[in-house]
């Protein structure tokens, strides 16, 4: 039997899992009557939740709890706060679109905090059973807010394909699953670590494979990303932006646990598999972006093409990989954050602003809005005062010490062409003549003061990188 | 009337051919039946079939769960879709035929996957010469499996939990609908009503016959 005290380091876990069922009963007895309340307990049960995680999951060394099923460590406590912190922010984000289009309820926030909730367990996972309710707690919530706004058939066929897509990559998962555990004999992910030292049969590569695909499939990497623009766009963007931003954190650590602490004696296969992944990424992330009309459709290959940039980090599988991996997830969720937030406020009722056409003359309109965007797509297509610009060129060092040169070259050039579509973003914005018929933006002052916090953050840190990286380079062991 | 210790194991094994006999025929019994209710409840039949296997070795928690979670819910749900959705036979049997040759396939192919490792690695571990060894009187399978359940599986059962949580909550929040104009009762307010809200009394003056 353990002390109670030594769950001290799962406070993150237990917290939300308590807290859930009390916003639920929150809701169910006063939800209808006090309309938005059920909003403001979860930005408070987020607060509570983050305080406490400081207070008691700040663990300095790695510690297993429940058996080995779970890890806490010092990137899982690094993940865990941003993962507060981001849902907090698309939260507050999505109050006003929720509130537009009559869905705001407390399901809603729920399913929120149950996909948190699902993003925890994935980062403190130590066994390949948690792995698999992490990503299925995770996964199972967002479908469900995918199609949360019922009248939207877009939505509903979105959801449905995200639903089925997502089920063969668990499927998927389970498989690779299944065959590494029935050649090693334990779940425990550290135990498998240590069992796959010595030498490895061709049985371990192909779970590794099934395993690898999953991955790919959950991070949306080119050939498994199909599932990737049809969500995005279908989506109610406050989705689009919590689908967007969290679960990268989920799926960064789902790769970090299960092929970089996991399988390290099998590394060596796994970056050969990933690498054809990563060009792939770019290349068609970044190329079919170009073409698109709709600004969600043309993020979501954005998202894509920064996917590849991540997994460039695990091929080349060194810690400094690892560290510029997690250096550019987070940073690449904060870009997203402030540029789906711009999507979400620029909206109205029955106009959702997620045409290329609908920025044509943002400046004129609201131009802290425009300034956002335009410090945002800056910052993704990597100008150098902004952030964005830090976490590429960590990637590619981090290729170069590991003598990727075809790499480097190709990630650059990539870079290259994304800025295109960046840069043709902030023409329209404000080079071009706006049509007079766009409604309104949102002039909510918390929200925008958040919005200018975040996109100031993409310019500070840029200006400042030093503190955030040294962050990174601490917490990956 | 107490049987001796072979009487039982004679009466076991009797016991077992006799539930697996019927648990492959109503097994048979699902993939033939032309009826899809009738498929439905021949699958209840065979899992049945497999509860009392289960009791016969001992693990009587399981056997009771699988009738009530599986014949009980899970069967009766099934039946209730089955008889909802207006379902053609006919459609549904159309690509039988075309894909047959696929399930032969997977089926021949599992078959010989099952034979080539028990002919490569015989019965490796499983000593089948002794028997079924019982477990000692009073041992308590449910006591066991609590045990591990809430000790060393503890988190990934909570975690279990809240997966289901999450399902009711997204099936509830997507297909539950107030539709407007819909003419159902409320109890509630049908018991909370006042004579003043429903009969008007209305004093008419008495009037000479003209």
């Amino acid at each position: 039997m353990m002390p109670m005290h030594s769950l001290a380091a799962a406070t993150p876990e237990i917290f939300l899992a308590a807290a859930i069922c009390v916003v639920l009963l929150f809701e169910a007895f006063f939800g209808a009557r006090h309309r938005g309340a059920t909003a403001t307990l979860t930005l408070l049960v987020l607060a509570i939740g983050a305080a406490l995680t400081v207070a008691f999951a700040d663990v300095s060394h790695s510690v297993t709890l429940f058996n080995g099923m779970y890890v806490a460590d010092p990137l899982a406590f690094v993940l865990k706060l941003a993962g507060f912190l981001v849902a907090a922010v698309t939260l507050l984000y999505s109050r006003t679109y929720l509130e537009n289009r009559d869905i705001l309820k407390g399901e809603y926030y729920v399913l929120t905090l149950t996909a948190l909730l699902g993003i925890f367990v994935l980062i403190s996972a130590g066994s390949l059973l948690t792995v698999y309710l992490g990503v299925e707690l995770l996964a199972l919530s967002v479908y469900a807010m995918v199609a949360f706004d019922r009248e939207s058939g877009v939505a509903a066929e979105a959801a449905m394909k995200y639903f089925v897509l997502g089920a063969i990559a668990s499927g998927m998962l389970l498989y690779g699953m299944s065959i590494i555990y029935g050649l090693t004999g334990t779940l425990s992910l550290a135990r498998i670590a240590a069992a796959l030292t010595a030498s490895h049969s061709l049985g371990i590569i192909l779970g590794l494979a099934f395993m690898v695909v999953a991955v790919a499939f959950k991070f949306g990497a080119v050939p498994f990303h199909m599932w990737l623009p049809d969500v995005y766009e279908g989506a109610p963007t406050s989705v689009t932006l919590f689908v967007g931003t969290a679960p990268k954190i989920a799926y960064f650590a789902l790769a970090m646990r299960l092929l970089a602490y996991g399988l390290p004696g099998v590394a060596a296969d796994w970056t050969r598999m990933l690498m054809p992944l990563a060009v792939l990424t770019l290349v068609v992330g970044n190329v079919v972006a170009i073409v698109q009309s709709n600004l969600k459709r043309m993020l979501a290959y954005s998202t894509i093409s920064h996917v590849g940039f991540i997994v460039l980090g695990f091929v080349a599988g060194t810690r400094s990989g690892y560290t510029a991996a997690l250096y550019y997830m987070l940073v690449y969720v904060l870009m997203a954050l402030g540029a789906f937030g711009v999507i979400v406020l620029a909206g109205r009722k029955g106009f959702e602003a997620d045409r290329l056409d609908d920025y044509k003359g943002l400046y004129r309109r609201d131009p802290l809005l425009a300034l956002v965007m335009a410090m945002l797509m800056f910052s993704m297509a990597g100008v150098p005062p902004f952030v964005g610009f830090w976490a590429k060129l960590r990637i590619i060092e981090a290729l170069w010490q590991t003598n990727h040169l075809w790499l480097v070259i190709i990630a650059v050039v990539m870079s290259v062409v994304g800025a295109f579509y960046y840069l043709r973003m902030v023409k329209l914005m404000y080079f071009d003549e706006a049509p007079e018929t766009l409604p309104a933006t949102v002039r909510s002052f918390g929200v925008r003061f958040t919005l200018g916090i975040n996109a100031a953050a993409v310019l500070v840190l840029g200006i400042l990188p030093a503190p955030l990286l040294d962050l990174c380079t601490r917490v990956i062991r | 009337m107490r049987l001796t210790g072979e009487a039982t194991a004679v009466l076991v094994e009797i016991l077992f051919y006799a539930f697996a006999t019927l648990l492959v025929a109503g097994a048979l019994g699902v993939i033939t039946a032309r009826n899809p209710v009738y498929s439905a409840l021949f699958l209840v039949f065979a899992f049945i079939n497999s509860a009392g296997i289960w009791l016969l070795s001992e693990a009587e928690f399981l056997a009771l769960v699988l009738v009530l979670v599986y014949v009980g819910a899970v069967m009766v749900l099934f039946l209730f879709v089955v008889m909802m959705l207006d379902i053609n036979i006919a459609e549904l049997r159309r690509g039988f035929t075309r894909f047959a040759w696929l399930g032969w396939l997977t089926a021949c192919a599992l078959v010989a996957e099952i034979v080539g490792v028990v002919w490569t690695h015989g019965l490796a571990g499983v000593d089948v010469s002794k028997g079924f060894v019982p477990e000692p009187a009073g041992f308590s399978n449910t006591r066991a499996l609590g045990e591990v359940l809430y000790t060393r599986y503890v988190y990934p059962f909570e975690l279990a939990a809240v997966l289901l949580v999450v399902a009711i909550v997204a099936a509830i929040a997507l297909t539950l609908r107030r539709r407007p104009g819909l003419k159902t009762q409320d109890v509630a307010r049908q018991v909370a009503v006042r004579a003043e809200d429903r009969v008007r009394v209305v004093k008419i003056a008495a009037e000479k016959r003209s």
